[in-house]
């Protein structure tokens, strides 16, 4: 068979997957080498993750609405695994590339240094990703889980470190139970409906019976508890601060979207199985998920206020950017209207983003003595945390001149992004968000209306959390300022440039979210489209390329 | 068959769950091969409980898929086996490494 353009699809899965085999052979002296090959990975696949958003993007002819698939081993649909790309998908591709590749640049000013086959694991997370945001069959979303997950347990311990082991500990413990409740709901919807086809599946669950529907539905909540977990739901979040704070930089700054492969499931999931379509299931888990979210963004805002330190904030962060998503999802399954799930799609891209940067940002911020530094030892203590390693080496490289107006500037620009304010791309998200909320009339006004009150309150915390740490980091300081490489400052130039650029461009991709909160509420076209997916051995010889 | 089946299910389980809240990292590790013994199981069960019948069909010919079991759970449970096996096995390493840094087998890395 001839490489045809729809090979393409299975290129980010595969990308990573032999670049980070390929770097098993190296010693681990050769560093050069290793992040050569894991930066022309990255850029390889990024690049054939525009190349399918751009494809799913589609004609005018198909509605704007082109879902490529890839049929594994040339299988039928529901007999074989198949790969799909979407709008959804294919952003989310887009999104892991673009967060991958300065977390890359930013490792390689030493952190890539401080264990064993950091290139590897970093590889074969991102093939679990992608994976993860390719297929479209259970129980192979199970398996890119797996593979995620086992490359997310090596990179958090990777430097090594009490913190980090303990963290790691726990860390893997949760998982590792989260992945058995998965296992049990998968196999209880195959039970129920005898299918894992996520296309059939949409397809047959209007039809169940109701002895089956009742086990479909256990089923499905147990696996909707599982990716809960995953995306840091409010009472099943405790691990994540702890978690995200031991990392090491580039490490947790890719583990942004590690949450937001739950919040991507889920969305995929409930419009698929739990739409308007699926009769008497329809709506299934709405309360949950509303409920659940708004509590996450309650417990997230508290804990950005209560936090000392920027590495604790940023984790809670994180819960606030993934509970906002959730809650929105379940109001956009009770019938709150398209927009909202577009613009809530806007919010994620953009606060992914940010908290990936803050992250970055992190230790820059605290390298200096005194100021924020103290401020962190105290809060180690009073959590009982041991401090981490001060005596890293002196690194040679490209000090950048005025270190903290630059990292003064970035800082202000993510705390903007997060906390909604208006000149940047946080803001057009929520103002979407609020504007769907107020439309709507499917939800009572006390529920929308108090979502309205939190994602507010939500900001204003944020704003009162960031500034505090960024005066006590910039106006507050005494003595020199810290030395800080140009390859630690560049990837987050880069991703504020990103964040400027979603913002100017904000119309494009407005649209781009519409179309796909649009395609999200159509099952239809997603499971039809899977199960007509014509096999290559079947097309003609002359096939014209797409 | 049915209630054997059911009842081994529901006893690794509960003990496994039981074991998995203990602050023991031993525990821990037992609790969670306890719980993928039980989900194991499971997703073995829910292919139907089949005496006798092989889940692979002849090639050619009419075959009456009645008296085959579902190939599907068997094929599943294979990979929950080894996946659950080397998370587990990766999930040791941690807990040897946290002992010998902190010098204690609680969770937490300390004594409360």
């Amino acid at each position: 068979m001839t490489l045809s353009p729809e090979h393409l699809i299975i290129a980010p899965i595969l990308i990573p997957f032999f670049a980070g085999a390929l770097m098993l052979i190296y010693d681990e002296r050769q560093r050069r080498a290793k992040l050569a090959i894991s930066l022309a990975a990255v850029v390889a696949m990024l690049l054939s993750s525009v190349e399918l958003l751009v494809r799913s993007k589609g004609s005018e002819l198909t509605g704007g609405n082109d879902i490529g698939f890839y049929l594994l081993g040339d299988w039928l649909a529901p007999y074989g695994i198949v790969l799909v790309v979407d709008r959804l998908s294919a952003m989310m591709l887009v999104l892991t590339g673009l967060l991958a590749l300065p977390a890359l640049i930013y490792s390689a000013a030493g952190w890539h240094k401080q264990g064993q086959h950091f290139h590897t694991m970093f590889q074969f997370l991102l093939m679990g990703l992608n994976g993860a945001f390719l297929t479209g069959d259970l129980f192979n979303l199970f398996v890119f889980f797996e593979v995620l997950l086992a490359a997310s347990y090596g990179l958090l311990l990777h430097g090594g470190g009490q913190l980090r082991v303990r963290a790691g500990l726990h860390y893997i413990a949760t998982n590792l139970a989260a992945s058995l409740l998965f296992l049990i709901g998968v196999s209880l919807v195959y039970g129920a409906t005898g299918t894992l086809n996520m296309a059939h599946l949409s397809n047959l669950v209007p039809g169940l019976a109701d002895q089956q529907r009742h086990l479909f539905h256990a089923g499905a909540a147990l696996m909707g508890i599982a990716f809960l977990i995953k995306a840091g739901i409010w009472p099943l979040s405790f691990w994540l601060p702890t978690a995200y704070m031991a990392g090491a930089a580039p490490v947790t700054a890719l583990f942004a979207i590690m949450t937001k492969v739950g919040v991507y499931v889920l969305i995929r999931l409930s419009f698929l199985m739990f739409g308007p379509h699926a009769a008497e299931s329809s709506g299934f888990g709405t309360t949950a998920l509303i409920a659940g979210g708004m509590a996450t963004v309650t417990f997230g805002f508290l804990g950005v206020l209560a936090s000392q330190g920027l590495g604790r904030m940023a984790a809670h962060l994180i819960l606030v950017s993934s509970g906002t998503v959730l809650a929105a999802t379940g109001f956009v399954l009770a019938g709150a209207g398209a927009s909202i799930l577009a613009a809530a799609l806007f919010y994620l891209l953009s606060s992914t983003l940010a908290t990936s940067a803050l992250f970055l940002l992190i230790e820059p911020m605290s390298r200096e003595e005194g100021g924020i530094a103290a401020l962190l030892a105290l809060t180690a203590d009073a959590y009982g945390l041991d401090e981490r390693e001060e005596d890293r080496q002196p690194e040679v490289g490209l000090a950048i001149p005025g270190t903290l107006s630059v990292l003064g500037l970035s800082f202000g620009v993510f705390v903007l992004a997060l906390a909604g304010m208006p000149p940047l791309s946080g803001f057009i998200g929520k103002l979407g968000i609020l504007r769907g909320l107020i439309a709507t009339e499917a939800v009572s006004p006390w529920l929308s209306g108090s979502f309205i009150a939190l994602l507010i309150l939500s900001g204003f915390a944020t704003l009162v959390g960031l500034v505090r740490i960024g005066i006590q980091t910039f106006w507050a300081t005494e003595g020199e300022p810290p030395r800080v490489l140009a390859l630690e400052i560049a990837p987050v130039l880069a991703l504020a440039g990103l964040l400027f650029v979603l913002t100017i461009k904000a119309d494009v991709t407005l649209r781009y979210m519409q179309q796909t909160a649009n395609a999200m509420l159509q099952p239809s076209v997603y499971s039809e489209g899977v199960l007509g997916a014509p096999r290559a051995a079947d097309a003609p010889v002359a096939e014209a390329p797409e | 068959m049915e209630f054997v089946l059911s009842a081994a299910i529901g006893v690794l389980a509960a003990s496994g769950i039981w074991l998995l809240l203990r602050p023991r990292t031993f525990q821990v590790i037992i609790g969670l091969c306890l719980l993928s013994y039980a989900v194991n199981l499971f997703i073995f069960a829910m292919g139907r409980l089949w005496l006798g019948a092989p889940p692979i069909m002849p090639r050619g010919g009419f075959v009456n898929p009645a008296a085959y079991a579902d190939p599907m759970p068997q094929a599943l449970v294979l990979t929950a086996i080894v996946i659950s096996f080397a998370t587990t096995a990766l999930f040791l390493v941690v807990i040897i490494v946290s002992r010998g840094m902190t010098g204690t087998d609680h969770v937490d890395g300390q004594e409360r």
